[in-house]
């Protein structure tokens, strides 16, 4: 029980001259929800692959469930849960034929498959299609469909590589309450996303990785206490043409970052620095009071936003 | 506690689940191509072929249908473990990528390769047991022989379905497949001693026979039905085959690993 789920060290993963993963150290406890946050190409994806034991270690170690990836692969994968970034589901055979293969390929009696898969279904609210086939689902039912698989070897970490990208956000929404739900039942759970908003209401816990390497790690919580101010003021203004950075606000709350649409200001009280702003003169078109969020954490950190 | 499935098996367990939803359809094209071929070729051309008795002692004094209907089976296990092994292998890492979602699970590139190589024998079991019932409604087809005949279907059916394996699985598009077939596979069946004795060919098309897996096979299964097969021929049949068959296969579990594992 003492040592950690997953333990990374000195983790480094090269195509060539490119350094997908550069150097990074990291540990999941069991029962958490542990996040990689970053935008495309930061390394989040074969960071998991590599904990998924389908991506052989460049330099550095990697133990899960106490074991070495490199020499108990086969015994982790076993015990791993896998929802990959596209779906690697049978779309020609119906859901309940999808679970059943899948669940053989961990060597569990096709009796035992159905029995889970018919359980699981209803979890996911697929019980009614447990025999369409998967063409006919749509986007949000076939990405149930890929946990409710990962589900049926009862593992003991589930990987999650980017569960909502492409989604709704109804989907979006009901596949959060589900991973709540597995969370409520001790099931530990890796999860990368781009998304701030998935990472702030999902994560115990992350890291956030840019450029293949971990600029920063904490709760989310605890991340933007370190790394922002309490709020954040955004104002918009009219495109003045070639103008660099817009009128001058220095010296209004903690600190002003000029993005190509707008203007924050970081302040521990929003409303403040907004009436400071309009003290000066200045006339935002609109103007707008947030909480910090971890959005201007990754700015802070690395001067570039999340998502385009 | 039961003793674990071996991993080749639960993946062939997937083949067959796929399968189950179109077995019909492609059993009845299986033993419907050779018996038109037996009915157009055996039974036309052969009313020309057996009228010369020098044509009939080219094939060894067999009638034409008795010379091409164990050769039957054996192009019909060769069409099938080819298409078998290009399209749908790419498939696996491309358009359905059913290949990734088995590397999560506790299954490896050995068992993948393994579930291919026992799915294609159980196909080529199959189809060319359809076929050899088929055979049997023509008097001069029908022979014992055609039993060991499957046999040497099933390898031949191996000997392409593994190299062609390990052909297909590192493409990135599907360019070259139909080459394969158009340049490969029906070539051979029309020049690869079905229908007509290899000593008919030029020098240096016969040694491109011989080296190729289909030749073997028909020779096999041909000396099964008219009974002229000796032990060492035999040997050297299956030994070609069976080479063919482990090249195929070793090539095919490297490919796969390093496709998989990236």
């Amino acid at each position: 029980m003492s040592h950690p789920l997953v333990s990374a060290r000195g983790l480094v993963k090269r195509y060539g001259d490119f350094v997908a993963v550069d150097d990074i150290d990291f540990e999941v406890e069991r029962g958490e929800v542990f996040g990689f946050l970053g935008p495309n190409g930061a390394g989040k994806s074969t960071t998991m692959r590599m904990i998924g034991c389908v991506s052989p270690l460049s330099a550095g170690t990697l133990q899960i469930f106490g074991m070495d990836v490199v020499t108990h692969g086969r015994q982790i994968r076993a015990r791993l849960g896998v929802v990959p970034q596209l779906d690697t589901l049978d779309n020609e055979l119906s859901v309940m034929e999808n679970l059943v293969v899948y669940g053989r390929y961990f060597d569990i009696p096709r009796a035992e498959c159905r029995r889970r898969a018919k359980e699981l279904l209803e979890f996911v609210q697929l019980g009614e299609r447990a025999d369409s086939v998967v063409d006919e689902l749509s986007g949000g039912m076939k990405r149930r469909l890929s946990i409710t698989r990962s589900l049926i070897n009862e593992p003991d970490l589930l990987l999650l590589d980017e569960p909502t990208t492409g989604l709704d956000p109804q989907a979006r929404h009901v596949l959060w309450d589900r991973l709540y739900r597995l969370k409520a039942d001790g099931v530990t759970l890796i999860i990368t996303t781009h998304y701030m908003d998935e990472a702030e209401q999902l994560c115990d816990r992350l890291v956030v990785m840019d450029g293949g390497r971990i600029v920063a790690s904490g709760s989310p919580r605890s991340l933007i206490e370190q790394h922002s101010s309490r709020e954040v003021l955004e104002l918009r203004f009219t495109p003045n043409g070639d103008g660099p950075s817009g009128p001058d606000m220095s010296g209004i709350g903690e600190r002003v970052e000029v993005l190509p649409d707008r203007t924050l200001v970081y302040a521990d009280d929003g409303e403040v620095a907004l009436a400071a702003v309009h003290a000066r003169g200045v006339v935002p078109i609109s103007s707008l009071v947030r909480r910090a969020s971890l959005e201007d954490v990754f700015l802070h950190l690395t001067g570039r936003t999340l998502v385009d | 506690m039961a003793m674990a499935t071996p991993g080749s098996v639960r993946v062939a367990f997937w083949h067959a689940t796929v399968f189950r939803r179109m077995w019909l359809r492609n059993l009845l094209a299986s033993i419907v191509q050779p018996l038109f071929y037996l009915l157009g070729l055996g039974v036309g051309v052969g009313s020309l072929v057996n009228r010369t008795s020098r044509a009939t002692n080219i094939l060894g004094g067999a009638s034409y249908v008795a010379y091409i209907a164990p050769a039957l089976m054996v192009t019909t296990a060769m069409a099938l473990a080819a298409t078998e092994s290009l399209w749908p292998i790419m498939g696996g890492f491309v358009w359905q990528r059913s290949y990734f979602g088995m590397s999560a699970t506790p299954l490896g590139p050995g068992d993948i390769v393994g579930g291919h190589a026992l799915w294609m024998a159980l196909r080529c079991i199959v189809a060319s047991t359809a076929v050899a019932i088929v055979l049997t409604l023509f008097s001069d087809a029908r022979d014992w022989g055609l039993i060991p005949g499957v046999a040497a279907s099933a390898l031949t059916g191996l000997a392409f379905a593994m190299p062609l394996m390990a052909f297909s699985i590192p493409r990135k598009s599907d360019v070259g497949f139909a080459a394969m077939n158009r340049f490969l596979v029906i070539p051979l069946f029309l020049f690869g001693g079905a229908f007509y004795p290899i000593t008919q060919l030029p020098v240096w098309l016969r040694t491109v026979v011989k080296v190729l897996p289909l030749w073997h096979g028909v020779e096999l299964a041909r000396g099964f039905s008219l009974g002229h097969l000796t032990i060492s021929a035999g040997l050297v049949h299956v030994a070609v085959l069976l080479g063919w068959v482990v090249a195929g296969t070793l090539l095919s579990f490297r490919s796969m690993r390093t496709r998989l594992y990236v």
